[in-house]
């Protein structure tokens, strides 16, 4: 679904990313781990076109999406959750989610959207900015969503979140993936909640993917190992 | 310099002079439109926004003539005819500019200032090749001019409530444009967050060619609006530039009822106190008072609050 292979991305002349690698499948979710300044959300932009790629090929569904702008890659397929949620914290919730709508050309917003995320329907005309940390992530993914993806992307998803609804969003993102048949790549720190959802889950380090287990055979330690400063 | 009047002269006089600054007021209102959603879709501050409407005045003369040369019976149909025409013509200025110019300087503000300054001096030496560098004026049909009388002392001119009214019809436009419709929704998007925008798959550089389109169309009409209280001439348009900004300014960039309040009052304080003392005078005292309340409120009158 989602192939990238010799990735290398740059801020002005220091090289952040050398090389990565990786292939999502369909209706697969992939944890990329990595502690804070490895290049998680370096990666995240690139592949959404936020931040250029030098080097390396980014295919999704066998279109290569390496060279497109933002909105291109959306129209591909691909939707974003950056770290910080990023909502439009002027528009009310309904419009948010709206942002979403024009790439398909959707006339309203998809009913399972708010299934998904009651909260959201109970507060569509409160403006974004007003939601508290966890509801502006479901908003960011509901708005995400509202694209119709193939591959969802989070960045860090859980920073900020207090633990109980960290377990209702993974139940939430395993939901999505079992009747959307969605792929989804996040990126983490919390080790416990890439155990909860994830089938494989690789580690960043220093731009680099150093590591990668498959959920059947989880070196948990070893892991926890990359992550401990 | 009051003491000469009486308080019924007074009150008189201010309606009067009232009325008089309603075309200014609805010119003002119409730049600082287009003025301020350029400034809040993408940054930028657009310096030759005088001549877009002076385009659309001359695009207003221009319409006059040709009613007045071929087609006289229909003299007294040709306003609206002349404001879809200076719409159009500013309009696609516009959208050309934005292509040829605008987009290649985003994130840039100094450079798309001196860039929009340079065009702005190129405008005016090209309407002076065309239209030669003597003012030129328009005949209003009949039916446009005179006054109604309110009561024995007021009187209202007609043209003003009919420049009011297509004024009060825009602004309702470009405020159904920006909270109901689906440009709207993209262009505050991308006001609230460009990067976002673009990742939750909006065109984010053909929304702003649209709305530099919009807004220099909308300067157009304000030159229609502007044939009707001076001349039009090749630098008419720079004697308004630096009042929008003011006017810009003072109601807080981002505020459709701030930019309206900032217009009146200052289109209002400018034609009253032009009554009593000198024009310049008068633009001194409006300067001063603008520059002491932002003073204590430099975020402008309006502003919306919300979490960022
Ligand atoms: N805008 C930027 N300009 C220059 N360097 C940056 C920029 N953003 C991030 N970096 C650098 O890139 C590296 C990776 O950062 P980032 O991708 O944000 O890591 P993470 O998301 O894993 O915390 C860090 O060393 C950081 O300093
Ligand atoms: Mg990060």
């Amino acid at each position: 679904m989602l192939d990238v292979s010799g990735m290398h991305v740059s801020y002005g002349q220091s090289e952040v990313l050398h090389g990565l690698g990786f292939n999502v499948d369909r209706g697969e979710i992939i944890a990329i781990m990595g502690r804070n300044g490895m290049g998680k959300t370096t990666l995240m932009k690139a592949l959404m076109g936020i931040v250029p790629t030098r080097e390396g090929k980014v295919d999704i569904d066998g279109t290569d999406i390496t060279q497109m702008k933002s909105f291109q890659r959306v129209k591909q397929g691909i939707a974003y959750v950056p770290q910080g949620r990023m909502i439009f914290s002027t528009m009310t919730v309904q419009e948010n989610i709206e942002t979403g709508l024009f790439v398909r050309g959707t006339p309203s917003i998809p009913p399972d959207i708010y299934e998904l995320f009651p909260v959201l329907s109970e507060m569509k005309a409160r403006r974004g900015g007003n939601l508290s940390g966890g509801q502006q992530q479901q908003l960011a993914i509901a708005r995400a969503l509202a694209t119709g993806p193939k591959v969802l992307l989070l960045d860090e998803p859980t920073e900020g979140i207090q633990p109980s609804i960290i377990r209702d969003l993974a139940r939430t993102l395993r939901h999505i993936r079992d009747e959307r048949g969605l792929s989804i790549v996040v990126s983490e720190q919390v080790l416990s909640f890439a155990l909860d959802i994830a089938d494989r889950v690789f580690v960043i380090e220093n731009g680099r993917l150093v590591h990668e287990d498959n959920r059947a055979d989880i070196d948990e330690a070893k892991i926890a190992g990359f992550l401990a400063v | 310099m009051f003491s000469d009047y009486s308080l019924g002269d007074l009150g008189s006089i201010l309606a009067m002079q009232g009325f008089a600054g309603l075309i200014l007021f609805s010119v003002f209102v119409l730049m600082a439109l287009g003025l301020a959603i350029i400034f809040g879709q993408m940054g930028v501050i657009n310096m030759a926004h005088g001549e877009f409407m002076i385009l659309g005045a001359y695009v207003t003369y221009l319409c006059s003539e040709l009613f007045t040369n071929y087609l006289p019976a229909l003299y007294n149909g040709y306003f609206p005819v002349a404001i879809v025409a200076a719409f159009c013509a500013s309009g696609a200025l516009g959208l050309l500019v934005e292509w040829v110019l605008i987009r290649h300087l985003y994130r840039r503000p100094l450079d798309t200032l001196l860039a929009t300054w340079g065009l702005s001096l190129i405008l005016q030496q090209v309407y002076r090749s065309i239209f030669g560098a003597r003012e030129v004026g328009v005949e209003l049909p009949d039916w446009m001019l005179g006054s109604t009388h309110l009561t024995d002392t007021i009187e209202v001119p007609i043209n003003g409530i009919i420049v009011m009214c297509i004024t009060t019809a825009i602004t309702v436009a470009v405020y159904l444009l920006i909270f109901r419709s689906g440009w709207g929704k993209r262009v505050r998007a991308v006001m609230s967050n460009r990067t976002m925008a673009g990742a939750v798959g909006i065109d984010t550089e053909r929304v702003d060619r649209m709305t530099f389109g919009i807004g220099c169309g909308i300067a157009g009409i304000a030159g229609s609006a502007f044939t009707m209280v001076g001349s039009t001439s090749p630098t008419a348009g720079q004697l308004y530039i630096v009042d929008t900004f003011l006017v810009v300014v003072f109601g807080g960039a981002q505020s459709l009822l701030g930019t309206i309040a900032s217009a009146f009052t200052i289109s209002q304080a400018q034609s009253t106190l032009e009554f009593f003392t000198s024009g310049s005078n008068a633009k001194v005292l409006t300067l001063l008072t603008v520059v002491a309340i932002l003073m204590v409120r430099p975020q402008g009158l309006f502003t919306v609050k919300v979490r960022r």
